[in-house]
């Protein structure tokens, strides 16, 4: 058996395995994004949203669909990356993986792999929701796929780098609580940035997320506040030097080995 | 024909008996020509490690297990063998030294290394929330073996310890038995031809401990190399052929079982008596310690025969009922050496 065919095996396994672990406890994990963003298109989008009118001329509801799927997809991704590469630290069973021929970029993709799964079928699920209020239109399935996709992959290489920090279970809340959060509600997800004064507008466009909600916004609207390769050069960026920090560690041996 | 080869190899040609006899004369010189040519299970040169607190844990050990060997590490708590353990494992960073797992450098060859390496660690070290047949099929995946026969292997191997029945129940509803039987199946399923095994029995009750024991036993006669750590002496006595003794990051001893043994100048024997003694016997040549009046206690020297023991016994009127040693006898070895490793 050639290494890359061995390679292969074992990465296709660690996908199984992390599709396996999120969708045994489906409860914590896919019901509970699309009660909140049921939620939220309840109250924002049907409620509040009709007093708003239109967002950059389009309707309020449907404005904040993308914006509220890649939500749901950016802390999703985020969260099972950290809780299971943690999980798998703290009860050690990341040893298996450490002990066997599973070279480190792999491990990192095949958590990363599981990631934009759960991601995915968060998204998927979100999606399904919001049927409930507004009939799917996708302007360029293409571009909503790969920016979805890449969110998730560089939000699972956050979370991998997060699992490898962290001591304990508050460590792998801290990030997406006071970080991921503000980053996620401050990044165009409720309003177009154009509402904003030009200082904040200003500040805004450091939010990678930002660009990440407005790509995926286009490929179901058709609109976004900026061009489309910028967004995908953040994205793609930001996923290089992730996976370059993530291989370092792992390399390295940081948090995971003495 | 029988022309033919005396004129080709200057000699006559062997009867059967003859080749028989050629090959029972060879076969172990040819054993040993293989066994000298043939790389070590385990190769250790000057191994350290210091953590980063400063604990220098190895200093400089040098160990060699030879392939289908039977090998124990023994030493006390925090002697040093897990860490040696885990540097082989690749769990743990090494400061210097070399390890090759079959001629494979960790440092150079590192995946060809793991390859041979299977690991039961002291801890239990499998996701508690995944079901029994699911963890060897994971693992097995992890060496690159396909899922079909991934599954195939598991069912093997839990077939093997005993765990078929358990394989679709989460790991943690397994006793503590089940579980370190689960780690010895998990670390088996990609047939490694080292095995390493941490503490494989602590915590297991006796009838489970024998029948690991043979089951380590078959796989060792079956070709795979065997490094044990253990607490209980019994254990190493009854499976190992070889043992190194290590002690604050040293190799202490190193040698063959019985050559270990053969160290053993003194045992000591408690003999129940079927009668209360009246008072302790002077019996030359043997040193006779009052228990209580039904129990004596007896040092016997290696090269004095037992039956010398009871015939003077005897000749004073006094019955054994039953006898046992005081001590397990490597686990006085044991000490002895621990505790000159010390003084030294």
């Amino acid at each position: 058996m050639t290494n890359a065919h061995s390679n292969w095996i074992a990465f296709k396994t660690i996908i199984i395995k992390e599709v396996l672990r999120f969708s045994r406890i489906w409860i914590q994990t896919i019901l509970p994004p699309m009660i909140t963003m049921g939620l939220y298109f309840v109250i924002f989008g049907g409620l509040i949203g009709a007093r708003i009118g239109e967002m950059d001329g389009i309707r309020y509801m449907d404005f904040i669909i993308p914006g509220l799927i890649m939500m749901a997809v950016i802390t999703n991704a985020y969260a099972n990356v950290v809780s299971s590469f943690y999980s798998s630290k703290f009860q050690r069973h990341l040893e298996e993986m450490l002990v066997s021929p599973v070279p480190n970029y792999l491990i990192i993709l095949g958590f990363m792999g599981g990631g934009i799964c759960r991601g995915l079928a968060v998204g998927v699920a979100v999606t399904l929701v919001s049927l409930f209020f507004s009939p799917l239109s996708i302007h360029n399935p293409a571009v909503a796929l790969s920016v979805v996709v890449l969110t998730a992959a560089l939000f699972s290489l956050a979370g991998l780098i997060n699992g490898v920090f962290a001591r304990s279970f508050d460590d792998i809340s801290i990030i997406p609580t006071f970080i991921l959060t503000p980053l996620t509600y401050l990044g165009g997800v409720f309003y177009s940035i154009t509402l904003l004064p030009e200082f904040w507008q200003g500040v805004s466009m450091f939010n990678p997320i930002l660009y990440m909600v407005n790509a995926f916004r286009y490929g179901f609207l058709g609109v976004t506040d900026f061009s489309l390769w910028l967004s995908y050069g953040i994205i793609i960026g930001f996923i290089l030097a992730l996976y370059g920090i993530a291989l370092y560690l792992l390399n390295k041996g940081i948090g995971i080995r003495q | 024909m029988s022309d033919h080869f005396t004129r080709f190899y200057g000699v006559q040609k062997p009867s059967l008996e003859g080749y028989v006899r050629i090959f029972c004369f060879t076969r172990p010189l040819l054993r040993e020509c293989h066994r000298q040519t043939m790389p070590k299970a385990l190769c250790i040169r000057q191994l350290t490690k210091t953590y980063k607190n400063g604990l220098e844990a190895l200093k400089g050990i040098d160990l060699d297990v030879e392939p289908g060997d039977f090998f124990a590490l023994l030493g006390p708590n925090g002697a040093g063998k897990s860490t040696t353990i885990s540097i082989i494992a690749s769990l743990v960073n090494k400061s210097g030294g070399s390890v090759s797992i079959f001629g494979h450098d960790l440092d150079r060859d590192l995946y060809a290394a793991k390859r041979c390496l299977g690991l039961v660690p002291q801890e239990f070290n499998f996701n508690t929330f995944e079901p029994v047949q699911e963890i060897l099929v994971n693992q097995a995946g992890y060496y690159g073996i396909p899922r079909k026969e991934a599954w195939k292997r598991a069912e093997k191997y839990l077939v093997e310890l005993g765990l078929w029945e358990k394989r679709k129940d989460m790991a943690r509803m397994l006793s503590g038995g089940m579980k370190r039987r689960l780690m010895i199946a998990r670390a088996l399923v990609h047939e490694p031809r080292l095995l390493i095994l941490d503490e494989p029995t602590a915590g297991v009750d006796i009838e489970i401990r024998r029948s690991m024991w043979q089951f380590l036993k078959d796989i060792n006669q079956q070709g795979c190399t065997i490094i044990l750590t253990t607490h209980y002496l019994e254990e190493a006595e009854t499976l190992c052929r070889n043992i190194a003794i290590i002690d604050h990051g040293r190799i202490i001893e190193n040698t063959t079982m019985k050559g270990l043994l053969g160290q053993l100048n003194t045992e000591t024997f408690v003999l129940d008596l079927t009668r209360p003694l009246v008072h302790l016997p002077d019996l030359t040549g043997h040193r006779l310690r009052w228990v209580d009046e039904l129990t004596l206690e007896a040092d016997v020297d290696r090269d004095v025969s037992l039956n010398r023991l009871f015939v003077d016994l005897n000749r004073e009127g006094i019955q054994v009922r039953s006898m046992r040693n005081k001590t397990n006898r490597l686990e006085q070895l044991f000490m002895h050496m621990v505790d000159r490793g010390r003084a030294k």
